[in-house]
């Protein structure tokens, strides 16, 4: 075997890449030896467009910047502003967001799921769990208006409110999540084609995931408990006890492989449904939102100066918001950030080492939106021949090694 | 793990970069949920010149987690605000610590921390493109999120004549047949 290696770029975008990027794989035989990012191929400049945005626009704005973590964005940046302004939000208005939270991050894991099976070659689960997602989006389609973007989020509170109706289905939802669950749990974690692919693939140590400042289930499958819900609990999450879920409590070790974060990920589906019902429990009375004319919440934020983070631990890890009002209806700047940010430097120890045919499924593993690689070419670089790779090439690939360690 | 408070930190901090350094610092508590539980956030604001000692006083008392950075541009300077937190872990430990610096547009240049934090170099390398503020100690790196063509010397989110054109018209400034 000579001493070849081969430079492949990927990427980079994709009408379904949530975030276009392209890498550059430098590849030894079949063994991935050096990875390069470069992400922006997208950049929509959203803070930028923030400028000529009064607050109450940029929910609505901060809501698209992810069509998954569409209430995690506004959760934040309301929070945010709420802390800038000095503005106590309703208890009731505080559990409507956590439930809404909650939902979501049940529907984004599932999602995640599917992806996961599919770029395995299991597309039967894929569409199984496509499936069984769907049933909680119909839930926030029912109490928010929307399948996704849900426009519940209002600074100071919530718009619509939870009615006792209401709370009959959403138990109703949650047992068809508790029912499906166990088949869930069976098919992912004591397959065994499914442990060869990720178990020991994909590494990232508890001190990588700590100073590459990974977020979410990335972290947290790294043996860090660090969960925002936790740490530093806001909104309804200040009377629940929720803990961080790392992957020894079901497997009894951390690897910190992939295998680990599908451990989290399926084991936080089942602590969401815990905190929904809790907050249906103790649902408390009252207003749902701190100023309801909007015309007056202007008047307020044109007064108002200040500055102020707001938080929050989506599916992806966490969101953070920064805003800084200075007596004007336009902010005088708004920054947003989503988990993948931070997660994407993890890729790079997770990656080297892996095989051609590891790299789908670990892309996937921090859960990046990252399901479409559009065109992969590969260089010779001695000869400068290049051969093209198409994403259902690469794809083939991935599940032909799944079809090999099956046998 | 010894766990300090808000009043504590702040106190370290003016014994470690100096009464004159720290400039302003304000801990404000925030409250949630039916039994009111609290945590803390803290901001501190410092002079450019020990703004990595204060980031090194930082790392002595837990490995912080990283955020971002947020950049501002106020008229003759800009200010670069680190969203820091530290003690995760625990339930209800956690302290926000926003450490910010005001860079003087005469001189913009600010020591990396990626040798502290490799973690931060995606955000430190956005605050360079956006603003044009020198990272001192960051090797030279292609543009993350700037396309590679993009004309040098133009920061898109500076407010100055170095920012970007707005080229988008108010629906009154179209005239008829534009």
């Amino acid at each position: 075997m000579s001493n070849k290696t081969y430079s492949i770029p990927i990427g980079p975008v994709h009408p379904s890449l949530k975030e276009p990027m392209t890498f550059h794989f430098e590849i030894y035989g079949e063994r991935i030896e050096k990875v390069n990012l470069a992400p922006g191929d997208n950049h929509r400049g959203i803070e930028f467009m923030g400028r000529q945005r009064n607050p109450i626009q940029i929910i609505y704005l901060a809501e698209r910047i992810c069509g998954i973590c569409s209430a995690s964005h506004p959760f934040a940046f309301c929070q945010a502003v709420e802390n800038a302004m000095g503005i106590e939000v309703p208890e009731r208005a505080q559990y409507i967001r956590a439930i809404i939270a909650e939902l979501e991050r049940i529907h984004s894991h599932i999602l995640w799921a599917g992806v996961a099976a599919h770029e395995l070659g299991f597309d039967s689960v894929l569409f199984f769990s496509w499936r069984a997602r769907e049933e909680v989006l119909d839930l926030l389609e029912y109490l928010t208006g929307n399948r996704i973007n849900y426009g519940i989020f209002m600074i100071g509170g919530v718009r619509r409110d939870i009615t006792a109706e209401q709370i009959s289905r959403i138990r109703k939802t949650l047992d068809y999540y508790k029912n499906i669950y166990a088949k869930l749990e069976d098919i992912f974690l004591n397959d065994p084609t499914i442990a060869l692919r990720t178990k020991k693939v994909g590494i990232l140590s508890r001190e990588d995931a700590l100073q590459l400042c990974a977020v979410g289930p990335t972290v947290r499958a790294s043996g860090v408990n660090k969960d925002i819900r936790q740490d530093q609990p806001y909104a309804a999450y200040a009377d629940l006890e929720v803990k961080a879920i790392t992957p020894d409590v079901f497997t009894g070790e951390v690897n910190g492989d992939v295998y680990d974060r599908i451990v989290v990920r399926l084991l936080e589906v089942v602590q969401s449904i815990e905190i929904i019902e809790q907050c249906l429990d103790n649902l408390p009375a009252g207003k749902i939102v701190a100023e309801e004319k909007l015309v007056k919440l202007l008047t307020q934020i044109k007064k108002a100066q200040g500055e102020g983070i707001g938080r929050h631990e989506a599916p992806r890890g966490e969101v953070i918001h920064y805003i800084k009002l200075n007596q004007s209806e336009l902010p005088e700047v708004w920054k947003a950030r989503a988990p993948t940010y931070n997660n994407l430097m993890s890729w790079l120890p997770m990656l080297i080492g892996q095989q051609i045919a590891d790299i789908p499924i670990v892309l996937a593993s921090i859960d990046p939106c990252i399901a479409c690689m559009d065109r992969v070419t590969i260089l010779d670089r001695d000869s400068g021949q290049e051969s093209i790779l198409t994403k259902e090439e690469l794809h083939k690939i991935s599940v032909q090694k799944t079809r090999r360690m099956a046998r | 793990m010894e766990y300090l408070k808000s009043e504590e930190i702040v106190e370290l901090f003016r014994e470690k970069i100096g009464e004159q350094a720290l400039t302003d610092n304000r801990i404000e508590t925030k409250s949630a949920g039916l039994k009111k539980g609290t945590y803390q956030v803290i901001w501190l604001r410092v002079k450019p010149q020990l703004f990595k000692e204060a980031v090194k006083t930082l790392m002595e008392l837990h490995y912080p987690h990283f955020a971002i950075i947020s950049g501002i541009d106020i008229d003759k300077e800009i200010e670069l605000i680190y969203h820091f937190s530290i003690y995760y872990g625990e339930r209800g430990k956690e302290i926000s610590i926003n450490l910010s610096t005001f860079l003087s547009k005469d001189n913009l240049k600010i020591p990396t921390i990626t040798d502290l934090i490799p973690g931060a170099q995606t955000s430190e390398r956005e605050i360079k493109e956006m603003f044009g503020v020198t990272i001192e100690g960051l090797p030279e790196l292609p543009n993350l999120f700037l396309p590679y063509d993009f004309p040098s010397g133009v920061h898109p989110l500076r407010r100055d004549e170095k920012g970007v054109e707005v080229k988008v018209k108010e629906k009154d400034e179209v005239k008829k047949g534009e």
